[in-house]
């Protein structure tokens, strides 16, 4: 393989490994903030257990988070030095305004939260946990900004043989940037919710601590509610931007090949890149793909065909990966709806097997959010920023394909080494369950 | 070219705040096994590391984040053409950060001793690579329009292993003061003893980089066009000189402030003979990557100030204003009030 194709390999290795840890990192810092709100608010000793509890789970997997997210900005020098070059002016400030204003925020009060117990007022620690769930939010929100800037270029003027700034505000409000925040954070709500509602159901079913672990679950079930159909919302706001800035993109989510007025959406379908056709198509809903892209049944929804083959992307796992994303997205809605139903009325314990189902639910929303950035990245393919610069002309040039085996090799065998730990330390203390209550 | 001028002195504030803060972390992870001579010395160095580390290596984040939005063609070619030096310090920060973290969390002798180890490995690797990177960019690096044409191991020439070997004992007598400063009784007075002790060596070393930079580097020419600016190395020295004497007088409080100042100092030492490179080339000085040649549009350089002046004063202050909620010595066997049990 060469260094681009290689670099590329590592990039999704690597974005998608750090991608495990940060949807939980966004969610679950609103729900231990929230609990331990509840905990300031009542005095009742039962939230603070469960601030703690689920507080020592969120470490665990806030450090992979923070140190699997170095390696993303390294690699945009390391192996993307001409997109570097090229794109920094604009490129690299939300970056930096990222790391200034979010990630000091984060870091600083973690470490105030996890050690200031009883160094600090119960107020004064309960704003940490604020700030790091804030401040995490705020990070998403910058990087997302440099995402959409390269699904959606905005903003820049070309000069100097390179893309500089040329309106800030422009970037900043970039209507792609925004519902790609808004979409991503909620799926770590949605990431986080269930992780919460899995977890409890496991204890629910071992009949240990029951209390604590409804009150869980019921809030973790009305925050999984909430922005599972939020999430949805979302969703469609996605796929109408894509529709209009994207059109190649939506055209590989959906494998749509020739152009159409009254675009159907079939429900069975099968892509055949080869023939530029599909070898299944069924159960067909009229106008459906055009009133989904533009909300209108007789728009015109552009097809592959219309590109030229070198500037499609990828149709196969384009196509798949948003299919069952939005499957699963459609699942989420109903699984938090039947949750938070059963958690109202007090009746969780009287169905073991919906509990389980809650267990082993814990990986879906992981496995969407993981499908989303592969519609996200392999759909804007073969750009690197949509429309004006190709992904193969941003490799770096220093750097040679022996190098990039290293660190693909590299990469690989300390991420496994760190998913082990992760998976050890997670289990052993979600297995453990809380403190017992004192007497 | 003033936003220019005020940017790369920017560049140099990160990376010095960068290495005072996160230089005793490290020079304590360097240590941590051999001045932590029993589980419970070592939990309270730990603990001494554990509120504040996370916050200071942002430092080196926002450092390299700058580089890219002020300088990007120099983020571009320093990470590109320091390929896998880069690739091992990204594993040594992956090392450190989570054997800091997941230490506590597991039991047996097995999993203490793998973190125990990695930690102290992971410190000075990285404390080591650091000072090879910038040792290469003092010296400059061999490329021109053509690229780059050197390899890993023309990393590690005599200078370049110099400054690493420099960086090795300037962490670890700031680290070894940080434990003297931070930790209660026996431990807090054998660190700062084992820091007067590092001493020498650091002196040994900082006058070897002082004769090598001048034959083996161009830092000397600012400084003999601009005999003013000697005032910096010369005040690192007296820095130097304080460190000994605090520390003699067992002063943790004085000898850690005044090594602060030395590895800032230090740093600055290095970036005024730079200026205005940033990374100098020895095969051709034309290619050179220079403040005026390498920066950002003055538009971007405008934004990124305006972005600056509003967040780093804030960061500043919240940053300090939790170092002083932590400000209480630890004592060695007390039972932590945090989450790590």
């Amino acid at each position: 393989m060469d260094v681009l194709s290689l670099s590329r390999l590592q990039f999704a290795v690597t974005a998608l490994f750090h991608f495990i840890f940060v949807p939980l990192t966004l969610g679950l810092s609103i729900l231990v903030a929230w609990m331990e709100t509840r905990y300031v608010r009542t005095g009742d000793e039962m939230y603070l257990r469960m601030t703690k509890f689920w507080g020592k789970l969120f470490l665990i997997n806030f450090a992979l988070g923070v140190v699997t997210g170095i390696t993303m900005e390294f690699q945009f020098g390391m192996n993307w030095a001409e997109y570097s070059k090229y794109v920094g002016d604009i490129f690299g400030a939300p970056l930096a305004i990222e790391a200034t204003a979010a990630f000091f925020l984060e870091s600083t009060f973690i470490g105030l939260w996890v050690f200031g117990w009883t160094k600090v007022s119960k107020k004064v620690h309960l704003l940490a946990a604020w700030l790091v769930a804030f401040g995490t939010n705020l990070s998403a929100l910058w990087i997302l900004l440099a995402n959409g800037w390269m699904q959606n270029p905005v903003g820049y003027v070309l000069r100097n043989g390179r893309a500089e700034m040329d309106d800030f505000g422009a970037l900043i409000t970039n209507g792609t940037g925004w519902t790609i925040f808004f979409h991503t954070v909620l799926s770590g709500y949605v990431v986080a919710a269930f992780f919460v509602m899995g977890v409890s159901a496991y204890h629910l079913l071992k009949k240990n601590q029951a209390t604590l672990f409804k009150v869980s679950f019921r809030t973790a079930a009305l925050f999984g509610l909430v922005s599972a159909v939020l999430l949805a919302f979302t969703g469609d706001q996605r796929g109408i931007d894509v529709a209009k800035r994207q059109p190649a993109k939506l055209a590989a989510m959906e494998s749509l090949w020739e152009t159409k007025s009254g675009a159907p959406m079939p429900l069975l379908q099968w892509p055949d890149e080869k023939n530029e056709r599909n070898s299944v198509e069924a159960l067909k809903i009229p106008n459906g793909l055009s009133l989904l892209a533009f909300h209108k049944a007789s728009a015109e929804v552009k097809g592959l065909k219309d590109f030229p083959p070198d500037e499609r992307p990828p149709v196969l796992p384009t196509f798949l990966s948003f299919r069952i994303m939005v499957g699963l997205g459609a699942l989420f809605v109903l699984l938090a709806f039947v949750g938070w139903l059963l958690s109202r009325k007090d009746k969780l314990e009287t169905k073991p097997l919906l509990l389980r189902i809650f267990l082993y639910a814990i990986p879906l929303p992981y496995i969407a959010t993981e499908l989303g950035w592969i519609v996200a990245e392999v759909g804007r393919q073969p750009w690197l920023v949509y429309g004006l610069m190709k992904t193969s002309d941003g490799v770096s040039r220093a750097v040679s394909s022996g190098q990039v085996v290293v660190s693909l090799l590299g990469f690989t065998v300390v991420y496994g080494v760190l998913a082990v730990v992760d998976v050890f330390l997670l289990t052993k203390y979600a297995r453990k369950g809380p403190q017992e209550a004192s007497r | 070219m003033t936003l220019q001028i005020l940017w790369f002195v920017l560049w140099g504030v990160l990376w010095a705040a960068y290495f005072m803060l996160d230089g005793f972390d490290l020079g304590a992870g360097m240590l941590y096994g051999i001045l932590g001579r029993n589980d419970a010395e070592r939990a309270a160095i730990r603990r001494t590391l554990g509120p504040v580390w996370d916050g200071n290596e942002v430092w080196l984040i926002t450092a390299g984040g700058a580089t890219f939005a002020a300088f990007p063609a120099v983020y571009a070619s320093m990470f590109s053409f320091l390929y896998l030096a880069l690739l091992l310090v990204l594993f040594a920060l992956i090392f450190r950060g989570v054997a800091l973290e997941f230490r506590a969390k597991g039991q047996g002798p097995a999993w203490a001793k793998t973190w125990d180890i990695s930690l102290m490995i992971a410190s000075l690797a990285l404390t080591l690579l650091l000072g090879v990177a910038f040792g290469n960019i003092f010296r400059g690096l061999p490329f021109d329009a053509q690229g780059y044409h050197g390899t890993f191991l023309s990393l590690l020439n005599p200078y370049g292993l110099l400054t690493g070997l420099l960086f090795v004992a300037l962490f670890s007598v700031q680290g070894a003061l940080w434990i003297g400063l931070k930790t209660e009784g026996e431990l807090g007075r054998r660190a700062v003893k084992t820091a007067g002790a590092l001493w020498y060596a650091l002196a040994i070393l900082a006058v070897a980089f002082l004769a090598a930079s001048y034959f083996a580097t161009d830092l000397a020419a600012n400084y003999l066009r601009h005999p003013v600016w000697l005032i910096v190395p010369v005040l690192a020295v007296a820095g130097l000189a304080a460190v000994k004497i605090w520390a003699g007088r067992e002063k943790a409080n004085l000898a850690f402030a005044a090594s602060s100042a030395t590895v800032v100092l230090t740093t600055f030492t290095g970036i005024v003979g730079l200026f205005p490179n940033l990374i100098p080339s020895r095969s051709d000085p034309v290619s050179s990557l220079t403040a005026f040649n390498s920066s950002s549009s003055p538009t971007t350089l405008t934004v990124m100030t305006v972005a600056a002046l509003v967040f780093v004063p804030v960061v500043i202050a919240y940053q300090v204003w939790v170092y002083r909620v932590f400000r209480h010595k630890t004592v060695v066997g007390e039972k932590p009030d945090s989450l790590d049990y």
